[in-house]
């Protein structure tokens, strides 16, 4: 190997848990109109997490429970108004902004808008070295190549522009870019949501190749349930700006807590065309995150709502392993003590 | 013989369109029809020409676009020869559509309410006060509570869930025979599409409503539709019951895709099995399977003769394949194993 592309690995010492955040929130102020007070909007309220190194975290919610805020913070592209972030065990305010960029890289939902369509395929791959300044431009490229080889795009793409390329291969373009600085961390935002099943099934594949090839973590953020269970190893339910449950993927899908959890699993339908659609126990309609419901975020819309649910927020317990946010379980755990 | 009306009944539908580097077979002879309360799902990629093919039988095709048919039905009544002014006639009546993007069907400056009752009043089905009644009762039967408050409301004022509720109502309005939805819950969250499509199921129930469901979603299709039709190329490759088609695919392409579906037990970080190669270009003339070039059990005979003609092994069901069914599913138990090792 090239020892200025060597330079691409990151300086920071690695640790079991390259990413965490502790007591993470997130708040926006929303201005509702031009003479009304604003709003504070909070998109990301008190989550604790812990990635390990090697694994796959998934991120589950609704649109608008704040994945994507969420996402952002680890990538430290936006600051939490309280908590804290740790890239490797240091605060992520302490790291350059240089350094995070090559531990931690994104890969974005949408292949068409998050590819400059003015520049080639090897120009939009080569821009994070360029901007790192590693090694020369002979280096460059052939890092270059030797990514979207890993990739599997055919090396003759090299001077196409993204309007020539099909949906798989911008997304896989978008992988090969954020390969490029060798990074740690993968923070995969819906990144086969807007492809078709046969594609999206090549793409699984190559994030689950590179993953054993390079020993990447992942924090995959996702709403497509399927996907979640055939990639990840730990899951993270976000319902309104609360992680309401976190745990190992098997036991949440096996015997999920929460009663939201339930429901989204009982939601995600399986091509099974002796069943029905599911009658779904849960209210209509997404709560107004700038006026959240008091107590449980989720009880307007819980099958196995009780009286305490609309009084106190609850807090957080381990059940069976499984971190969750639910009036239905402090009992239960007090009552094994 | 079945008793039951053919709402839609469509043979040898053909739409071409022309592009500057020639002929462009978007839908090349696709022959389907739907019963009275029956759902039938169009399954396929994009560009494999499921929405092409519910635009035509809208007629809201792109003037460039060229359609035939040999026999085009709505309830008996030819709609090929009938004038634009009568099919604008027939559209939001006895056909309607819903479309994908509930966030850009609705028009944006005016009322909810006044978009509902608009459709009823324009086909003269009655006055203001009675378009206004039936959009309150429909609004009530989509599961929006307090319609009253939502009729005055503003599209930008709801959640796109929402949105596609109004959108239902919408179609409804007139008590169509069919209605045809194009991808309707794929904008949406997954907990608000199982209820979008508990509530399309149990309309179209108690309705009769015979429904063409467009979609890329599997777990869709196997739930909601009664009849299944796999489309590649603008071609049906595969048909059949939902039964028929999710327990016995039979087609390279249909197996293809059932095996690209993450699907709980399939599971433990083993691979997708996947569909190597892209959707042929579908300009100028075109000859044998149009899928041989993805195929893993190309032979010399796919590439023969103008197309592989649709086997037919009972009443609807049917495949596009040199193959017997025996050496497809053979087929198919190879690749299971091969994807195993």
């Amino acid at each position: 190997m090239n020892t200025q592309t060597e330079n691409v690995a990151p300086t920071m010492g690695r640790t079991d848990y390259p990413l965490e955040c502790r007591d993470v929130s997130r708040t926006f102020l929303v201005g509702k109109g031009m003479f009304s007070e604003k709003k504070t909007l909070k998109a990301v309220q008190n989550i604790s997490l812990r990635v390990k190194r090697g694994e796959v975290l998934a991120v589950v919610g609704e649109s608008g429970c704040g994945k994507t805020t969420l996402a952002k913070m680890l990538l430290g592209l936006l600051q939490p108004s309280s908590g804290e972030i740790f890239m490797e065990g240091i605060p992520i305010n302490e790291v350059d902004i240089r350094q995070i960029a090559r531990h931690v890289q994104p890969v974005f939902q949408d292949p068409y808008s998050s590819l400059n369509p003015r520049k080639t395929i090897e120009s939009i791959v080569s821009l994070p070295l360029k901007v790192h300044k590693i090694g020369d431009s002979a280096s460059q490229k052939r890092r270059v190549e030797e990514v979207l080889e890993m990739c599997e795009m055919p090396k003759r793409l090299l001077h196409s522009y993204p309007s020539q390329l099909s949906g798989g291969q911008r997304q896989r373009v978008a992988i090969a870019r954020a390969l490029v600085m060798k990074p740690e961390i993968l923070v995969c935002d819906e990144p086969t949501s807007a492809l078709d099943v046969s594609v999206q099934a090549h793409i699984l594949n190559l994030l689950q190749d590179l993953r054993d090839e390079l020993n990447l973590t992942y924090v995959f953020i996702s709403h497509n349930l399927a996907v979640v269970e055939h990639l990840a190893d730990t899951v993270a339910v976000m319902y309104l700006g609360r992680l309401i449950e976190y745990g190992p993927k098997d036991t949440i899908f096996n015997d999920p807590k929460h009663p939201y959890t339930k429901a989204l699993l009982d939601s995600f339908l399986t091509p099974d065309p002796t069943q029905d659609v599911p009658e779904i126990a849960l209210g209509r309609g997404f709560p107004n995150p700038l006026d959240p419901p008091n107590g449980c975020a989720f009880h307007p819309r819980c099958a196995r709502v009780m009286d305490i649910c609309s009084q106190k927020r609850p807090e957080q317990t381990t059940v069976a392993g499984i971190k969750v946010e639910c009036h239905l379980y402090p009992q239960i755990a007090k009552a094994a003590e | 013989m079945t008793t039951k009306e053919k709402v839609i009944d469509v043979q040898n539908l053909k739409v071409d369109i022309d592009v500057p580097a020639g002929t462009l077979h978007a839908v090349s002879g696709i022959s389907f029809h739907v019963d009275q309360g029956e759902t039938l799902c169009i399954v396929g990629e994009s560009g494999c020409g499921k929405s092409i093919t519910a635009l035509a039988l809208m007629n809201l095709l792109p003037k460039k676009a060229k359609l035939s048919a040999d026999r085009l039905q709505l309830q008996g009544r030819d709609m090929k020869s009938i004038s634009e002014a009568e099919f604008a006639r027939l559209r939001g009546d006895r056909i309607s559509m819903i479309f994908q993007d509930p966030m850009t069907s609705l028009n944006p400056v005016y009322r909810v309410g006044d978009q509902l009752q608009e459709v009823y009043t324009h086909h003269g089905k009655g006055g203001r006060k009675e378009a206004a009644e039936r959009a309150e009762y429909l609004l009530e039967k989509v599961g929006i509570s307090a319609p009253k408050s939502r009729l005055i409301q503003y599209p930008h004022q709801l959640s796109g869930g929402l949105r596609q509720r109004i959108m239902i109502a919408m179609t409804l309005m007139c008590d169509p025979a069919l209605i045809i939805a194009d991808e309707p819950t794929t904008a949406l969250d997954v907990t608000i599409q199982a209820q979008i499509l508990n509530t399309l199921r149990n309309l179209q129930k108690e309705f009769k409503t015979a429904m063409i469901l467009i979609t890329h979603d599997l777990g869709v299709v196997a739930r909601v539709a009664d009849k299944v039709a796999v489309m590649y190329a603008g071609k049906f490759v595969e048909t059949g019951t939902a039964m028929e088609v999710f327990q016995q695919p039979t087609h390279p392409y249909t197996q293809g895709l059932m095996a690209c579906i993450p699907t709980p037990g399939n599971t433990g970080h083993g691979r997708l099995g996947s569909i190597p190669g892209i959707v042929p270009s579908l300009v100028g003339e075109m000859e044998g399977c149009l899928f041989r070039n993805r195929c893993a059990s190309v032979r010399a005979e796919c590439e023969k003769g103008a197309e592989i003609p649709m086997k037919m092994l009972g009443e609807g069901r049917g495949y596009r394949c040199v193959m017997s069914v025996e050496e497809c599913m053979k087929r198919a138990q190879v690749e299971i194993l091969s994807e195993a090792s």
